[in-house]
């Protein structure tokens, strides 16, 4: 809220909503430090609590990289589009992990703070939006070992790299959409907490991580897309190492899909928020 | 009233609270579905069984708030009274847009901030400059206005040694000063308090007061919560005092005052049984106190008088003991009873088998208005503690001869002989 003159002060309303609610984004943006400081707690906490710290952005990508290459990539197989499979697993661990990192931690931050829903007013979409951000800075440290193991394999990206900030962007949206609905769910069906790690499993066999999508026909290759995270894991491969399959329009789905998430979740949130403090 | 004077215009405010959502707050999926099933036919089968009376028994739903409509205008200080679930703190969460109403609307004229609970926020990990960041922008603040504000918080809170240590490994005292620093120097236009001051030492909780006093003559609008009816008397120059979340009594603070102790000592006896704000095992209830002048007219107590103590329990159990404790306008401790300590005085079974009788000659106590809380003990455990089982109310008397009158601060006076030179 902005300074006023005081001839003029504030004027806020306050009376019960019915029915669909507008998303009132000008309000969050008054609010926009305190997703910093939200942001910036959880960073400081989480690595100050932890013995190994930054690193755990990074153990978490490789060892799954590294597992996945000897069962998938050794043992099974897998095709892997022709390129080394540790760097093609790796590829798409990086953005996955941050999906699911935001997704889970997203879900759970209302729960996680009942104390100051009971207590204080603010946006309440602060909340799992600043959680699911926090997850930049890990996924940033990932990328860097990721580009570490293209120069390890000789890769150089390609002038598609200019489309990865669009495409983590695409993997925020759907990470937050998807937290926005559970996330209020959560608040009133604790059975939620449980299938978070569920759904984050069978998502991740549902992405085309430790395979390739070439192996599916068009359309359905296409329809594939349906599942955001598709066109982020495929998007991440073609943009960085040059994979021939040309993405576009499973990416624009994959778009038009995580957009359609996003805004029903942010709906959805608005509607659910306002007996939070009451059932929190 | 032009509009621009008014800070808070609330109308016909309620909320409704279903009491399943107040016992289990949240649901199982299963539950949920079991529940959307099930209903229907329970309800039709309590209507067929006669058991409801009409359809708004069946929502079993109780109005915390119901049709509360006030003005406030801006630099006004107005205290909000009432017993525990009168709804004052739900009228501050509505008012703090935490929860919203069920029905009516309230328009607030300027920047609200709500101290409903020091703290929150808070996190344990983080140092105490750390919080001080994060506490502000959750309350409201700017990161600039934290800057320009972080060593006066800091001053206030006087934990300069250990700004840099994690809250963690804060005393109690010292996080609670910290805290409330932090709430006080949110400077809004309008300021919600709900009881904060029931925590940390004496001498903080008057820095606390002082600080408080401050934003009031600041020409800020206060919306002040409190059980302490000292504190709401120099806080406030008006009241409103709710009752069942309903407007009793609206007016200058001083009769709103009156009003409530009065309704609270007419209450006395019978509503001991129907409170709720009760610890302990429960066995064995207070159901009575009664306090009487054993001289003159027995509903007057005063300094230097006899006065008795009469609490009725509403059963025997073995090892039956009872205490009761005295305290002051600002909650301070002042006396204690026990009726285990035994001396040889004390007699046993002259009132029954349920009854305590305290007698007290003289009452040293000053002129004033105190709290009693009781606490029931059997077997050597807690039975029952209710605070503020009742109140009393002291006028002027003589002790040895001399007159005690009220004390600024005082509250106890000794009987004494002064020895002073000689007149010429």
């Amino acid at each position: 809220m902005e300074k006023s003159p005081s001839m003029t002060p504030i004027h806020t309303r306050i009376e019960p909503s019915k029915g669909w609610v507008s998303l009132n984004l000008r309000e969050l943006w008054n609010y926009r430090e305190l997703f910093y400081f939200f942001i910036w707690r959880d960073l400081k906490v989480r690595y100050r609590q932890t013995i190994l710290g930054v690193a755990w952005a990074v153990l978490q990508p490789f060892m799954t990289m590294v597992i996945f290459s000897i069962f998938f990539g050794r043992l099974a197989q897998v095709d892997s589009d022709g390129l080394p499979y540790p760097i093609f697993s790796f590829a798409a661990l990086v953005p996955w992990n941050f999906f699911s990192g935001a997704l889970i931690s997203g879900s759970n931050s209302l729960i996680g703070n009942a104390n100051m829903l009971k207590k204080i007013y603010f946006p309440r979409m602060t909340m799992p939006i600043s959680t699911a951000l926090s997850g930049v800075v890990d996924f940033g440290i990932a990328f860097i070992v990721l580009v570490g193991m293209m120069v390890y394999y000789g890769y150089r990206p390609t002038g598609n790299v200019v489309w990865l900030p669009l495409l983590l962007l695409l993997a925020l949206a759907t990470a937050l959409g998807v937290s926005l609905w559970l996330s209020a769910l959560n608040v009133r069906f604790r059975d939620v907490r449980y299938t978070v790690p569920f759904i984050a499993q069978a998502w991740l066999f549902a992405t085309p991580i430790a395979y390739s999508s070439s192996l599916l026909e068009e359309p359905w290759k296409t329809i594939y897309g349906l599942n955001p995270m598709v066109g982020v894991v495929e998007g991440f491969r073609w943009a960085l190492l040059g994979t021939e399959t040309m993405p576009g329009p499973m990416v624009i789905v994959s778009t038009l899909a995580a957009l359609a998430i996003l805004v029903s979740g942010a709906y959805y949130f608005r509607r659910m928020e306002r007996d939070f403090a009451d059932v929190v | 009233m032009r509009m621009t004077d008014i800070a808070i215009h609330a109308e016909n405010l309620g909320k409704e609270y279903h009491i399943g959502s107040l016992q289990k707050t949240y649901k199982r999926f299963g539950d949920a579905l079991a529940d959307s099933v099930a209903t229907p036919f329970r309800r039709a089968a309590r209507l067929l069984r006669g058991r409801a009376g009409s359809a708004a028994d069946l929502d079993e739903a109780i109005w915390a708030l119901e049709g509360v409509s006030f003005d406030i205008r801006h630099g006004e200080a107005v205290g909000v009274i009432g017993r525990n679930g009168a709804g004052k703190s739900t009228l501050l969460k509505i008012l703090s847009r935490i929860t919203e109403p069920t029905t009516g609307f309230a328009d607030i004229y300027g920047r609200v901030g709500a101290l409903l609970e020091v703290g929150t926020g808070f996190h344990p990990e983080l140092t105490g400059r750390e919080n001080i960041f994060l506490n502000g922008a959750i309350l409201g603040m700017r990161k600039r206005e934290i800057q320009r504000k972080f060593d006066e918080i800091v001053a206030f809170a006087e934990i300069d040694r250990f700004i840099d240590t994690p809250v963690k490994h804060y005393s109690s005292g010292m996080y609670v000063r910290l805290a409330f620093s932090v709430a006080a120097h949110l400077e809004p236009e309008i300021l919600l308090v709900d009881e904060v001051l029931a925590v940390g030492d004496v001498a903080f909780q008057r820095k606390c007061l002082g600080k408080m006093d401050d934003v009031a003559r600041a020409g800020r609008t206060v919306l002040f919560v409190s059980h302490n009816m000292g504190l709401m008397q120099t806080f406030c120059e008006r009241g409103i005092l709710l009752e069942h979340g309903r407007v009793a009594c609206d007016g200058p603070i001083k009769d709103v005052v009156d009003v409530y102790l009065s309704s609270i000592e007419q209450r006395g006896v019978q509503d001991l049984a129907t409170r709720t704000d009760r610890r302990g095992l429960g066995d064995v209830r207070l159901v009575g106190v009664e306090v009487k002048a054993l001289n003159g007219a027995p509903a007057v107590l005063k300094t230097g008088e006899p006065v008795q103590f009469t609490f009725q329990v509403d059963r025997r159990v073995p090892g039956l003991d009872m205490n009761f404790s005295i305290f002051d306008q600002i909650g301070q401790a002042i006396v204690q009873f026990k009726s285990k300590d035994r001396a040889p005085q004390d007699v046993s079974g002259g009132v029954g088998d349920r009854t305590f009788v305290c007698e007290i000659d003289p009452l040293l106590l000053l002129p004033g208005r105190y709290r009693v809380d009781v606490g029931i003990i059997g077997d050597n455990r807690m039975q029952d503690y209710i605070e503020a089982a009742t109140y009393i109310e002291v006028a002027e008397g003589f002790v040895d001869g001399r007159l005690e009158g009220q004390k600024n601060k005082f509250n106890l006076t000794i009987p004494h002989r002064w020895i002073r030179p000689e007149s010429e």
